[in-house]
């Protein structure tokens, strides 16, 4: 940790906006907590350690896939493409059910299938440094014709999700403890400690401070994001695959309606889509905050399109909250 | 032919873009020979939403902005139009057109506000708007429905008075003209190009950015309110769940058609060409038998290797 900044003379900014600039997670443990206690007082019957279970299986995919987000960003992009590549690896697995091979060959076709599109992002970014809006824009739409194809080859040979997927995706130790854990723990830690303890990780803030500068360092930009992007879409491919065992069903567009989440849970956990800030998790609280704070909107019987609407607002009110936080004025 | 030869000259990437959309359509009338003017007035009827889209979208990136909400913002204007005219008179089809066309007015400036306002980057506020605007639209209306006054759906299908101009085109070419042309002559016009290409520049040249940014989208959503309208008018209905293709769409036009998302540069006759070209890659992939899903595979790579090699060239001149 590096030790307290000397008081700078001039005008101090007051104590919630240093907190939240420095220290994001004390104000998102507190939202979470609050949301939790809401949920607890309108409904008696989320209050046991199973509803928590739920709230967390919930939860885990989309922090994966937040975590897409939360990485590209680091750099100062983002990647549009993880709705479709998620879709893409549950539903690859699934056809692959009642084939020779089974669905361990699915999850292998479908993680190679999204190291490709790893790389052709990275390659674009990096090397020719297209937008990564662009980019992964375009790749989702080119993920997505060909996951329609691929619907249209197999179509005869049926699809089902494997009952390895489906236990990973819903299953509860306990009825407590999800097993999906299991790949979220590991995974978690990988990037919790490789953004703070890795020279990779203080390159991707780098790139995203001062790209120039960082080049002036010494570090080759294209060659970090060439492997951030396979590594994004490798992490949207797993978290396609808790989802698919979460929902039960796999089909080319399961995933595309979490792409705004994932960003918003990225956004709310104090990642700056301008790069150089943010982490991992902050991201998980966002993710956990989204997913009560949406159990909460249904627990209040609120329909579907309200939902949308306070997601809507409140993205834009905890991102407004940041940036008045975090910039000098 | 001098004046000619000048356009060309300034407008190079465009004069391309028209080439290979001649290219291309040659190349459709001899995939298909049966092939006929009244299959190009269905391909305009099909992509004026699209064209429109693309439009809205143009406005924004040339302020130094972009705006995912678009698809959302065309699904709520439609369906307020359609929920509006059914089983309503002929007449009360122009109060509903000019109240949706004053919503696309509202839902630009409350883009263009929150922007200013929060000062949260472009992408963000739009991002989570489009789940405002499409929770809003499904409120309107949870299921496809409603209807449109018969001379709404008559004006973007068929032909304008010969086989010759498509009613769409016309119609497409009619509100650019109206709409668009005197305002990027304008002293707005011209403060949106300004804040585009640099925005302290600007502010110290005395243009208010802040001011600028707000018309902007206003102007966005003004053109999405029109998309909006022409899907209505194309479908007949109004249907709640936004396209999520349509704001791709748009966005990979906008590039193609010359619009730097830097800002500042281009205007709105590339964008709509590339929506053509976008389209009929598609269709003629159709003709020749290919898996039209394949057509959206084609569609983002060619995105993606137009601008690779863009900024291939770029990258190498640089070094040069």
């Amino acid at each position: 940790m590096t030790a307290a900044a000397p008081p700078i003379a001039g005008r101090q900014p007051s104590a919630w906006r240093k907190l939240l600039r420095d220290q994001p997670l004390i104000p998102l443990s507190f939202l979470l907590v609050a949301l939790v206690l809401m949920v607890w007082a309108v409904s008696p019957t989320a209050r046991d350690a199973g509803w928590v279970g739920v709230i967390v299986r919930a939860a885990v995919p989309l922090a994966i896939l937040a975590g897409c987000q939360t990485l590209t960003m680091l750099t100062g992009g983002i990647d549009l493409s993880v709705g479709f590549v998620a879709s893409m690896a549950g539903f690859v697995t699934a056809t692959f059910v009642n084939q020779p091979g089974g669905w361990p060959l699915g999850v292998a076709v479908a993680l190679t299938a999204a190291v490709l599109v790893g790389l052709v992002n990275g390659i674009s970014v990096g090397v020719f440094r297209v937008h990564p809006l662009i980019v992964t824009l375009g790749m989702g739409l080119v993920v997505l014709g060909f996951s329609n194809v691929w619907q249209l080859r197999m179509l005869q040979t049926g699809a089902g999700i494997p009952t390895e997927l489906k236990t990973l995706g819903t299953g509860l130790w306990a009825d407590i403890v999800p097993y999906s854990l299991i790949v979220f723990v590991p995974v978690a830690l990988i990037i919790i400690l490789g953004l703070r303890r890795s020279g990779y990780g203080r390159m991707l803030y780098a790139l995203g401070d001062n790209p120039v500068a960082a080049r002036l360092s010494g570090v080759r930009s294209w060659q970090v994001l060439l492997t951030l992007y396979v590594i994004s879409a490798v992490l949207a491919a797993i978290a396609g695959l808790i989802y698919a065992g979460l929902n039960q069903t796999a089909s080319v567009k399961l995933v595309a309606g979490e792409l705004l989440p994932s960003v918003a849970a990225a956004v709310i956990g104090g990642t700056s889509i301008l790069g150089g800030r943010g982490t991992f998790t902050g991201t998980i609280m966002g993710a956990l905050i989204l997913t009560v704070l949406s159990a909460l909107l249904t627990i209040l019987l609120l329909p579907e399109p309200v939902r949308q609407i306070v997601f809507g607002s409140i993205v834009v009110l905890v991102a407004a909250a940041y940036t008045r936080a975090t910039t000098e004025s | 032919m001098t004046v000619v030869r000048k356009w060309v000259g300034e407008n190079s990437w465009i004069s391309g873009l028209l080439g290979f959309l001649l290219l291309l359509s040659v190349f459709t009338f001899i995939l298909n020979p049966y092939y006929q003017l009244t299959d190009v007035q269905g391909l305009f009827t099909s992509i004026l939403p699209l064209a429109l889209a693309a439009v809205a979208q143009t406005v924004c990136v040339i302020a130094g902005g972009i705006d995912l909400s678009i698809s959302s913002q065309m699904a709520l204007t439609s369906c307020v139009a359609a929920v509006l005219m059914a089983g309503r008179g002929e007449e009360f089809g122009v109060v509903a057109v000019i109240a949706v066309l004053a919503l696309g007015l509202a839902l630009g400036a409350v883009n263009g506000a929150l922007v200013v306002v929060t000062k949260v980057p472009d992408i963000v506020v739009t991002l989570a708007t489009s789940f405002v605007f499409a929770g809003m639209a499904l409120l309107v209306t949870p299921r496809p429905a409603g209807g449109a006054a018969a001379w709404l759906k008559d004006a973007v299908v068929g032909k304008f008075f010969i086989d010759l101009f498509p009613k769409a085109l016309v119609l497409l070419i009619v509100i650019v003209a109206v709409v668009w042309i005197p305002l990027s002559r304008s002293k707005i016009g011209l403060s949106l190009y300004a804040v585009g290409s640099n925005q302290l520049a600007a502010f110290r040249s005395g243009v208010s950015v802040a001011r600028v940014k707000v018309i902007a989208y206003t102007i966005t959503g003004f053109f999405g309110a029109l998309a909006g309208l022409s899907l209505t008018a194309s479908t007949g209905i109004g249907s709640p769940v936004p396209e999520p293709t349509y704001v791709l769409i748009a966005i990979a036009a906008v590039v193609l058609g010359g619009v730097s998302l830097a800002g500042g540069v281009g205007g709105v006759l590339g964008p709509i060409v590339a929506v053509l070209v976008l389209q009929l890659i598609r269709n003629d992939m159709t003709y020749l038998g290919v898996d039209p899903n394949l057509g959206t595979v084609a569609q983002g790579l060619i995105l993606i290797g137009v601008l690779m090699l863009a900024n291939y060239i770029q990258i190498r001149r640089a070094r040069a």
